[in-house]
């Protein structure tokens, strides 16, 4: 009957385009790890099956890239930022949430307003800026800009509209003072918010390209990004050496990603509620 | 109004919990992007600059390398944006089916790619789309062509591989706002529908797509603003020697061309600020265009 091949029909499609969609989205993982086996000319030429270059490759990378100073900076600079950022941007987005007025419900308004000024607009002046404090080639430059972040104020603010107003009145009766019901009992109560709020952080100062790539100049301060960057720009790219140094800037965050996927998708999805 | 009433105590905690990020708000935000307008303002190269007045806004209209930029952005714009928004909606709702057997693999695996570095994923799609490489490799033995895609040589070629590269990146990213969204929508309207014989696709196109208006007018203004600012794919996928935007600046974009202004040739900051301000008022435009449209269908 119509009524009965009608739904399979349906279903082996949506089946089969989300098995397409699914290997699609994968595949350049695939990609990249069969990549580091390889040489570069078989790289390029498309070859799909494992090699035996694995070892060559990490060596020839190594030779090029102090890879432990490298991880070193990459891992200072994400984690300072974000710590920074947390503490800065949660700490208003609490403020905005807590104690409401009406001069802060309109600063807040425009808050938001300036959520969608690009970065492009701001690089020159800020490199100017950062020129004339003297701060190029420092990761004070590189992480300033971001700790105040528009939107993870507003994220917080929104996630402080869960936080129980009878906590902080028990606590303000326990003869508590502002500050330590935010450090004491906010923060704590706050925990899943602030892990989803990490790795959104966390990511994008890990993979920062442009802004580093104006600040950072000398290659002893230079982040993986910018490092797996300079590898494929050359004329003629060693594309295995390339794929080891993909590697090692993917695989800090795909691993934060499966530990934590279930905060991961909630953190992005709990901004917009 | 009894919610705004503060004892002063509450009001100097406020502004201290507030004054860190406002502080560092004004200074890297505000006063910066009222520089960079009275920078636009400005004339001259290196450090000898004086006011120009509109000189910059004159210069932007004679000068070939910018109309090519910014034609290049919207295009991507006008094309990749509506494309990922689409199959990020047809995702979410395959995805959204309770009897759907490996939901969690699927939405898994097409949210992974916005995990990678823009950078990282850049330099694989530099190597997948090799004329030798594997894409041209499957594509021709499937027979879907005959003669290798000059990805990285050819303009138009170049410009279609930056649109699959944003969307095979940023496509599950959507994807996960519009699935919140239809976990939100109430199942019994679904089920009422069916049961007064309203066919899938209408039950699709008069009751999914209009619940979903607010999160698609979301995703179509934060993509936007993405989209407007696309550097590091540029930088990094169609550069060739160092110089991104390759060949001959098919797919050059306005932030490139900002970076190339400031950075690469002698620097001219004013004129660079001017194209900048480009950005902003796009972005604005755009954004408020796309509330009009989504207000005007209510």
């Amino acid at each position: 009957m119509m009524n009965q091949a009608l739904p399979l029909i349906r279903r082996t499609l949506v089946y089969g385009a989300l098995s397409l969609a699914a290997f699609l989205s994968v595949f350049p993982f695939l990609w990249m790890v069969i990549g580091a086996t390889n040489l570069s000319a078989d790289i390029t030429k498309g070859r799909v099956m494992p090699g035996s270059a694995l070892w060559t490759n990490i060596q020839n990378f190594a030779a090029q890239v102090d890879l432990p100073l490298v991880l070193w900076n990459s891992t200072w600079v994400a984690v300072v930022g974000t710590a920074l950022t947390l503490l800065v941007s949660s700490m208003a987005g609490y403020a905005f949430e807590m104690f409401q007025s009406k001069f802060r419900e309109r600063l807040f308004g425009s808050l938001l307003l300036m959520l969608s000024i690009p970065f492009a607009a701001l690089m020159i002046p800020l490199f100017v800026m950062m020129s004339k404090a003297g701060l190029m080639n420092s990761y004070t430059a590189i992480i300033a800009p971001g700790v105040a972040s528009i939107f993870i104020i507003f994220y917080f603010r929104q996630a402080t509209k869960a936080f129980p107003g009878e906590l902080r009145d028990a606590a303000r009766i326990d003869g508590l003072k502002e500050w330590q019901i935010f450090w004491y009992i906010y923060m704590p109560v706050m925990r899943p918010t602030y892990a989803a709020a990490t790795i959104i952080v966390f990511m994008a100062n890990w993979n920062a390209y442009l802004w580093p790539l104006i600040v950072l100049q000398t290659n002893d301060m230079k982040t993986i990004t910018l490092v797996v960057s300079s590898l494929a720009s050359a004329y003629v790219p060693d594309f295995g050496v390339v794929m080891v140094g993909a590697i090692v800037a993917t695989l800090p965050v795909v691993i934060v990603f499966f530990v934590l996927q279930r905060r991961f998708v909630e953190g992005l999805l709990g901004s917009v509620k | 109004m009894g919610k705004f009433r503060l004892g002063r105590s509450e009001n100097v905690y406020a502004w201290l919990f507030l004054a860190p990020a406002l502080t560092l708000l004004a200074i890297f935000m505000v006063y910066p992007i009222l520089w960079s307008l009275w920078m636009s303002f400005q004339t001259g190269k290196g450090v000898n600059t004086q006011f120009g007045g509109l000189a910059n806004i004159y210069r932007l209209t004679q000068d070939p390398v910018f109309l090519r930029a910014l034609t290049n952005t919207l295009i991507f714009l006008i094309i990749q944006v509506p494309i990922m928004i689409v199959l990020a909606i047809l995702a979410a709702v395959a995805l959204n089916d309770p009897k759907l057997r490996g939901r969690a693999f699927f939405r898994t695996a097409i949210f992974l790619p916005c995990v990678t570095s823009l950078v990282a994923y850049s330099v694989l799609f530099k190597s997948m789309f090799a004329t030798d490489g594997v894409v041209n490799d499957t594509l021709m033995w499937l027979h879907i062509i005959s003669s290798p895609i000059p990805w990285l040589a050819q303009p138009f070629w170049a410009k279609c591989l930056i649109i699959i590269a944003i969307t095979w990146r940023w496509t599950g990213y959507n994807m996960i706002f519009f699935l919140a969204a239809l976990q939100n929508i109430d199942r019994s309207i679904y089920e009422a529908a069916r049961i007064d014989g309203v066919p899938a696709w209408a039950r699709f196109v008069y009751l999914t797509v209009p619940m979903l208006k607010p999160v698609i007018l979301f995703t179509t203004v934060i993509s936007t603003i993405g989209t407007l600012q696309l550097f590091d794919e540029v930088n990094n996928i169609t550069a060739s020697g160092g110089v991104g935007g390759a060949p001959a600046d098919s797919t050059l974009t306005l932030s490139l061309y900002i970076y190339n202004l400031t950075f690469r040739f002698m620097p001219s900051l004013g004129y660079a600020a001017t194209v900048s301000y480009v950005i902003v008022v796009l972005v604005a435009l755009l954004t408020a265009l796309q509330f009009f449209v989504a207000r005007e269908r209510k």
